[in-house]
C-alpha cells in the first residue's frame, strides 16, 4: 500500500506523550500487542507522525524497522494527519457499482483535492475507504462521525456547506 | 410484565440513518405519557432488510414500521401505543392487508428464507445475556460439557456436513479433528471475522445482532479440540460489532460462562478480541494470525496448516464467523437436522448481503439450493428502475460473476464453482445494465493491486501488469491481442501465487472474459463502452434538433472544441452546435451547461 508521508512539523503535547508513555508501559511486556498500541497511538495524536514511532518502538523495545513496516502495512494507519472534517467516501463493491466514483470526484472537484489529500486550511481532508458496512445505504460517506447515504453528486454541495464554518 | 414490546434495529445500516435517536426519542415520549411500566423498547440487531431502514417492530401485533424518522416517534407513541391505532402510512407496505398486518414470516422478502445463524438478529437485545439464555443461549456448551466427550463433539458437527462459511468450503468437522489429533501444552481457537469482501456485511451483522453465539461456539470448539484460549480478529471498520462483542465478553465472564472451570466440568475457556487496520490479506488465515502476532499480516506458507503450526506456532482451528453461528443448532437439534436441509454435499442455509442494484438491499438467508433467479427476483424484489439484471458478483474481489442465463443454477459450492463462480463469504452484488463488465473486471483488480502484500513476485508485478492491461482496454488503445495476453497472464498468475490472494485475483477478469467477453471486444475493436460508463470511450454529442443555439456550451467547454454549425433545426431561430471529437477532453461542462435545454447527451 502506498502511503502519503506528511512534511507537516509535529507538534505533540505533554499530555498526549504522558498519555502515550502510560499505554506503553501497560502493554510492553508483550511484543504482540503492538498493534493494539499503534491503534491506541493513532487515537491519542489522530495520526502517527514519525516522531511517535521513534517513541513507540523504544519504549516497547522493538525494533522501529519492525514498527514502520506494520504502520506502512496497514491502511488504517495515517502518516499525515486528516483535517478537522475528514471526508471519507465508501469505494466498496456495493456503494462503486451506484455511483461512487461520482461521488468521490464530486467532492474532489469542490475542494480541490485528490483523495488522500488535505485542503491547504486544514479543514477538509478526503480520503476513499471500504466497505464500512453501510452497504444497503449505498453510496455512502462519513464526515467525521457523521453518516450520509444514498447520495448524489448534487446533494454535495449542501453537505458541505454545513462544514464550512 | 410488559403489555407491548418495541423493537427497534441497532445495527451499523440504521445506526447510520439515525436509529439511536430514534430509541433516545422513544423513550422519552413514552415516560412522558407514563408508559415507562407498560412498554418495553428493545435495540436489536440487523431485521436484514437494510433498504427499508431505520425499522421498528412493535409487538404483540408485529407491526413493521418503516424508514421511520425522529419526527414520526410522536405519532407513533400517541397513537399506536397510547391509543392502539396503527400509523398506516408508515407500515412496510407488503405487510398491509385490508385492516389488519400480515406477518412477516408471509412477506416476499421473509417467505423463502430460514433463519439459523440469523436465528436471533433482530430477534434480542444483543446487549443483554439474558435475552440469549431465554432463547436457548448457552445450552449447547452445557450439553457438549457435561453429557458429550470431545469426539462426540466433532463427530456431530461433521455428520451435520457443516462447511465453511467464509470462503472455501472446507468441511468444519473435519477440521476441527486435525486440530485435536495434535497434543501440545496450548491450543488456540480462532474466529475470523475480517470480512474483507467490500460489499459483504454478514459477520458483521452476527456480531452486532447476537455476539453470544459466537462466544458460545468458540468455546464448544475449544472444548473439541482442547483449547482453552481464543481470538476474535474483527475489522476495525465495525466499531459497533467490536463493543457488543466486547460487553458480551464481558458478560460471559460475570456469568461464569467463559472463565475458569465453566458449568463445573473443569473446562476452562477464555477469549480475546483482535482489532484489524485495513488490510484485506488479512483475511486470509497464515496472515491473520501473523497479525495477530503484532506482524505485518503476511501470509506464510502451508503446510504447515494452522491445524499444526498456527497461532504463536501451536496448533489452531480459524473458522469464519457465520461457520460458527451455526453450531450451537447443530449441537442442539442434531446433526440430522442440519443435514436435511440444504443440497447433499452443501447442507444447511446461506446469509447473504444483497447489494448493488436491487430492491431489498440487505441480508437474507437462505437454505443452499435456492436458485440465484429465487433470491434476486423474489427475495430481492428485483432489480429498481425498471432496468434488466445483467449480473451478480459473489465472492468479491475473488469470485465471479453469474450472467442472467444462468440464473436458474442452484446455489451451493459445487454448482458455482462448475460455472467458473465461487461461492465466496457471501456478498452478492447484483448489476445491471448500466453497469460495464469491464469496468467492474478493473475494479476488483484496482483493489487487488492496493492489498497485494507484495511478497511474492506473480501477485505483486503481475496484478500490476493486468490492471495496465484493463487500463489499455477501457481508453480504447488495446487490440485483440491484448485480450488473449490477458487471458494467459491470469492463468499464470493463478497457478503460481502464494496464497489464496493472488490465485484468486484473476477471477473476476476471467469470468467476466467467459461471460461478457463481447463487451471487451466492443471496447477493443469498436472503441465504445455499451454501458457508457468507461470515460475514455464515451463521446459527447449535441442533438442538432433540440439545440437552440445559446451557445452556453461552448461557452463553457474549456478545450475550444465546440463550435456553431450552419444547420438551423425547422422552428428553431439560431443554428445548433456541434462538438469536435478530437479536440473533446470529455469533462461534462457543456453537459452542465445545457441542463435547461437537455440537449448535449453522451453515449
Ligand atoms: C485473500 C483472502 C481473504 C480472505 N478473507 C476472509 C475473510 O474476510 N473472512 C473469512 O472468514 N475468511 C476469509 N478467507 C478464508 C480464510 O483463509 C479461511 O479459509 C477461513 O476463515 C476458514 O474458515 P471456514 O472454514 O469457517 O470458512 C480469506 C482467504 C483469502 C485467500
Ligand atoms: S460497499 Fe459501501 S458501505 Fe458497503
Amino acid at each position: 500500500m502506498l502511503k502519503k508521508i506528511s512534511k507537516i512539523p509535529f507538534k505533540g503535547t505533554p499530555e498526549q506523550e504522558a498519555q502515550l508513555n502510560a499505554l506503553i508501559e501497560e502493554n510492553k511486556h508483550d511484543s504482540s500487542m503492538l498493534m493494539h498500541v499503534m491503534q491506541q497511538a493513532q487515537a491519542i495524536y489522530g495520526y502517527l507522525p514519525f516522531e511517535v514511532q521513534v517513541m513507540i518502538a523504544e519504549g516497547m523495545d522493538i525494533p522501529l524497522e519492525k514498527v514502520y513496516g506494520v504502520s506502512t502495512f496497514y491502511a488504517q494507519f495515517s502518516l499525515s494527519p486528516k483535517g478537522k472534517y475528514n471526508i471519507s467516501v465508501c469505494l466498496g463493491t456495493a456503494c462503486y457499482v451506484k455511483g461512487a466514483q461520482s461521488v468521490l470526484d464530486e467532492i474532489s472537484k469542490q475542494l480541490g483535492i485528490a483523495a488522500g489529500e488535505c485542503t491547504e486550511d486544514g479543514i477538509f481532508s478526503l480520503e476513499a475507504s471500504r466497505c464500512i458496512g453501510a452497504c444497503g445505504l449505498a453510496p455512502v460517506m462519513n464526515i467525521n462521525d457523521d453518516v450520509y447515504g444514498k447520495l448524489t453528486p448534487d446533494q454535495i454541495a449542501g453537505i458541505l456547506a454545513k462544514y464550512k464554518d | 410484565m410488559y403489555r407491548s414490546h418495541v423493537l427497534v434495529c441497532g445495527g451499523t445500516g440504521c445506526t447510520s440513518s439515525h436509529s439511536n435517536e430514534i430509541i433516545e426519542k422513544l423513550e422519552s415520549e413514552i415516560a412522558a405519557k407514563g408508559l415507562q411500566d407498560e412498554i418495553k423498547v428493545i435495540k436489536t440487531g440487523c431485521f436484514g432488510l437494510c433498504a427499508l431502514g431505520p425499522i421498528m417492530i412493535v409487538y404483540p401485533e408485529g407491526c413493521f414500521y418503516s424508514e421511520v424518522k425522529v419526527e414520526d416517534v410522536p405519532e407513533i407513541v400517541e397513537e399506536h401505543l397510547l391509543k392502539g391505532r396503527m400509523v398506516t402510512r408508515l407500515l412496510y407496505e407488503e405487510t398491509v392487508q385490508e385492516d389488519t398486518v400480515k406477518s412477516l414470516e408471509q412477506t416476499k422478502f421473509y417467505a423463502k428464507q430460514k433463519r439459523i445463524a440469523l436465528r436471533n438478529c433482530g430477534v434480542i437485545d444483543p446487549e443483554n445475556i439474558d435475552e440469549y439464555i431465554a432463547h436457548d443461549g448457552y445450552q449447547a456448551l452445557e450439553k457438549c460439557l457435561n453429557q458429550l466427550t470431545p469426539d462426540e463433539v466433532i463427530k456431530i458437527v461433521d455428520d451435520s456436513g457443516l462447511r465453511g462459511r467464509g470462503g472455501g468450503g472446507f468441511r468444519t468437522g473435519l477440521k476441527w479433528s486435525f486440530a485435536a489429533k495434535n497434543a501440545a501444552d496450548q491450543k488456540y481457537v480462532v474466529c475470523n471475522a475480517d470480512e474483507g469482501d467490500p460489499g459483504a456485511f454478514m459477520d458483521r451483522s452476527i456480531l452486532e445482532g447476537d455476539p453470544h453465539c459466537i462466544i458460545e461456539a468458540m468455546a464448544i470448539c475449544g472444548y473439541a479440540i482442547g483449547a482453552t484460549e481464543g481470538y476474535v480478529y474483527v475489522r476495525a471498520e465495525y466499531p459497533i460489532a467490536v463493543k457488543r462483542l466486547q460487553l458480551a465478553i464481558d458478560q460471559a465472564k460475570e456469568y461464569g460462562l467463559l472463565g475458569k472451570n465453566i458449568f463445573d466440568s473443569g473446562f476452562d475457556f477464555d477469549l480475546h478480541i483482535r482489532l484489524g487496520a485495513g488490510a484485506f490479506v488479512c483475511g486470509e488465515e497464515t496472515a491473520l494470525m501473523t497479525s495477530i502476532e503484532g506482524n505485518r499480516g503476511e501470509p506464510r506458507p502451508r503446510p504447515p496448516f494452522p491445524a499444526v503450526k498456527g497461532l504463536f506456532g501451536k496448533p489452531t482451528n480459524n473458522n469464519n464467523v457465520e461457520t460458527y453461528a451455526n453450531i450451537p443448532q447443530i449441537i442442539l437439534n442434531g446433526a440430522e437436522w442440519f443435514a436435511s436441509m440444504g443440497t447433499e454435499k452443501s447442507t444447511g442455509t446461506k446469509v447473504f448481503a444483497l447489494g448493488g442494484k436491487i430492491t431489498n438491499t440487505g441480508l437474507v438467508e437462505v437454505p443452499m439450493g435456492t436458485t440465484l433467479r429465487e433470491v434476486i427476483e423474489d427475495i430481492g424484489g428485483g432489480i429498481p428502475n425498471g432496468k434488466k439484471f445483467k449480473a451478480a458478483q459473489t465472492g468479491g474481489p475473488s469470485g465471479g460473476c453469474i450472467p442472467a442465463h444462468l440464473m436458474d443454477t442452484a446455489i451451493d459450492f459445487d454448482n458455482l464453482t462448475a460455472i467458473g463462480c465461487m461461492m465466496g463469504s457471501g456478498g452478492l452484488i447484483v448489476m445491471d445494465e448500466d453497469n460495464c463488465m469491464v469496468d467492474i473486471a478493473k475494479f476488483f483488480l484496482d483493489f487487488t493491486v492496493d492489498e497485494s502484500c507484495g511478497k511474492c513476485s506473480p501477485c505483486r508485478i503481475g496484478t500490476k501488469r493486468m490492471m495496465e492491461m484493463l487500463e489499455k482496454i477501457t481508453e480504447g488503445k488495446a487490440t485483440l491481442e491484448d485480450l488473449d495476453k490477458l487471458e494467459e497472464l491470469a492463468l499464470y498468475i493463478k497457478q503460481n501465487s502464494l496464497c489464496g490472494l493472488g490465485q484468486t485475483a484473476p477471477n473476476p477478469v476471467l469470468a467476466t472474459l467467459k461471460f461478457f467477453r463481447h463487451e471487451y471486444e466492443a471496447h477493443v475493436v469498436d472503441k465504445v463502452c455499451p454501458a457508457g460508463v468507461c470515460k475514455g470511450l464515451v463521446r459527447y454529442y449535441i442533438d442538432a434538433e433540440k439545440c437552440i443555439g445559446c451557445g452556453m456550451c461552448a461557452r463553457a467547454c474549456p478545450a475550444d472544441a465546440i463550435a456553431r454549425t450552419d444547420y438551423i433545426a425547422p422552428g428553431h431561430k439560431l443554428a445548433s452546435f456541434a462538438i469536435n471529437p478530437e479536440k473533446c477532453v470529455k469533462c461534462g461542462a457543456c453537459m452542465d451547461s445545457c441542463k435547461k435545454i437537455q440537449a448535449i447527451y453522451k453515449k
